[in-house]
């Protein structure tokens, strides 16, 4: 085997050229990756399959030989995988290497029939499994891109937003379950400490329903944001939750509640020592006579 | 023998815990507490945990100790800086710290106190900051 | 799942139960646990510590890291050669607050982790396994 490693090795930049010009424009992707570092990257794995035979034979890819080889292609397979490359790119990658290296054999094995085949036969087994290392690191890399992306999401979903000195408001749009809650409070918290805000308002007007979890998730919230010295008050509770809360027997005696968002605001201003205060002299609108001023 | 230092402002204790304690050290303060508060008439205790990273239940009951000692002996205690990842756990053991008062910071926790003593203008215990 | 560390440390007065603290958040940190999970870990390790030590007479943490494959985690092995828990059940069932039970708060530690498991027998000891996950 060590002369297959040889003949690679000889032959390397000749394996190189044909290998890129063999790989097509869609896996070379020019857009993306620049040529000198495509150029690198075949050198680089080429050096590495030669170090791989030559130390731990072309049969066993878990022996550490082969290592080196096996990280550097999850690496690349990885950063394909971010950069958008499809599956079947990243894998013709690799075996695009087959038809220059069963060219060169071909040319250097000719005098016995029985070593080119025992050759090729290894190569290509070598290969295949080197596509697939790739192909499964890159499945890998996209699994952890996606859950990276929903992680995201679910923090987006739930901004937490300032509406006044010390005064936070949490705007909750959409069903709660246990890991939507733990991202929410999390975020609600870490918010409370950064701003210094003693009051935030949970605003449930977007969760259609509330069940026994999504009570005890936020009471769960309530009873930490009370530990670190700030209150919560929950607002937009409809009708039917209402109805629903007193049914399930879930315990809201220590919580306040309003059905409204802006009487929890009220209340938050009321409780923090403020007060709206209308200015008089300011100007008014010629057709505010017009319309019963209704005061909130 | 290494202590938590307890720190004299006027007719308040502060206390600020930075460090991972253990026990020994957890019940010494109890001790140093009460008997600083005996020895210098104080009314209020402030406790400051903003770097404490792990609060377990030990420490937990340290807290409600130190509460209800003190109140015995005529004195508020606030507990400050609770990190929300230490709230959120307690929450999870179960440990919600009743009878101890909490504020999210020392300047917060001070206004509580002085709001807490008899004859005090702003006995009603609002923030006085600009709506 | 195979074990791709492992180490122990002794459980023998409360100075150990900070170490044992501190060897956690060490390797949660590593890991790469979000904050609170670490804190959640560290956490149920101080309680489980001072139970093995405080009720257990004595004993020793074991710390693994895992692998699954995918997942990696943290096991913790909790294990001292005390009296034992009578009713596992009911101890699980224990809160913290005013010593009712053997107020060992189980039940709140198992809240902070992925996996728990316990085995205990009168006169024999007691093994609390717990883990988590990333």
């Amino acid at each position: 085997m060590n002369e297959l490693a040889e003949i690679i090795s000889q032959n390397e930049g000749q394996i190189r050229a044909e290998w890129i010009r063999d790989m097509g424009s869609s896996v070379q992707r020019a857009d993306l990756i620049g040529k000198d570092e495509l150029e690198e990257q075949c050198r680089s794995l080429l050096s590495a399959i030669v170090t791989g035979i030559r130390t731990s034979g072309p049969g066993d890819l878990t022996a550490a030989g082969w290592s080196s080889t096996r990280e550097f292609l999850q690496e690349i397979s990885a950063s394909r995988a971010r950069q958008g490359f499809s599956p079947a790119d990243v894998a013709t990658f690799v075996l695009s290497l087959k038809r220059p290296i069963f060219s060169l054999i071909r040319r250097e094995m000719a005098s016995s029939q029985e070593k080119l085949f025992e050759a090729i036969w290894t190569v290509t087994e070598l290969l295949d499994r080197l596509a697939l290392i790739t192909s499964e690191a890159f499945m890998a890399a996209r699994e952890e891109l996606i859950s990276r992306q929903q992680e995201e999401l679910l923090e987006l979903s739930t901004p937490v937003v300032k509406l006044w000195d010390g005064i936070l408001a949490l705007p909750i749009i959409g069903t709660l379950d246990s890991a939507r809650t733990q991202v929410v409070m999390e975020n609600l918290l870490q918010t409370v400490v950064a701003t210094n805000s003693k009051y935030a308002i949970i605003d449930i007007t977007g969760v259609p329903t509330v069940d026994t979890l999504v009570a005890q998730h936020l009471l769960k919230t309530i009873t930490a944001a009370r530990l670190m010295g700030a209150e919560c008050i929950i607002s937009g509770v409809r009708p039917q939750i209402a109805q629903t809360i007193v049914h399930l027997g879930i315990n809201l005696e220590d919580v306040i509640t309003k059905a409204k968002l802006s009487d929890a605001f009220a209340l938050a201003l009321q409780r923090s020592g403020r007060k709206v205060v209308r200015e008089s002299g300011a100007p008014v609108s010629p057709i505010s006579g017009l319309f019963a001023k209704r005061e909130e | 023998m290494e202590r938590i230092p307890v720190l004299r402002m006027g007719s308040l204790l502060l206390i600020t815990i930075q460090v991972d304690m253990h026990d020994k050290l957890a019940l010494q303060l109890q001790d140093d507490v009460t008997e600083r508060i005996s020895e210098w008439g104080s009314t209020g205790v402030l406790i400051d945990i903003s770097s404490l990273e792990i609060v377990d239940s030990f420490i937990g009951r340290m807290l409600a100790n130190i509460a209800a000692m003190s109140r015995v002996l005529g004195a508020d205690t606030v507990v400050v800086g609770m990190q929300p990842a230490v709230a959120i756990t307690l929450v999870e053991l179960g440990m919600s710290l009743p009878g101890v008062r909490t504020a999210l910071s020392v300047e917060a926790g001070m206004e509580l106190l002085f709001a807490a003593l008899p004859g005090t203008q702003s006995g009603s215990g609002h923030e006085r900051s600009e709506a | 799942m195979s074990v791709l560390k492992r180490e122990q440390l002794p459980l023998k007065n409360s100075n150990d139960i900070v170490l044992a603290r501190q060897k956690v958040r060490q390797w949660s940190v590593d890991l790469r646990f979000s904050l609170v999970d670490q804190t959640k870990l560290v956490t149920a390790a101080s309680e489980l510590a001072r139970n093995a030590l405080d009720h257990g007479k004595g004993g020793q943490m074991t710390i693994e890291l895992l692998s699954n494959g995918s997942k990696a985690g943290l096991q913790l092995i909790f294990e001292d050669q005390g009296p034992g828990i009578p009713d596992v059940e009911q101890a699980l069932k224990d809160g913290f607050t005013s010593g009712s039970g053997m107020g060992l708060g189980l039940g709140g530690s198992k809240r902070l982790v992925n996996e728990f498991s316990i085995e205990s027998e009168v006169g024999r000891g007691t093994r609390i396994t717990v883990a988590r996950w990333r």
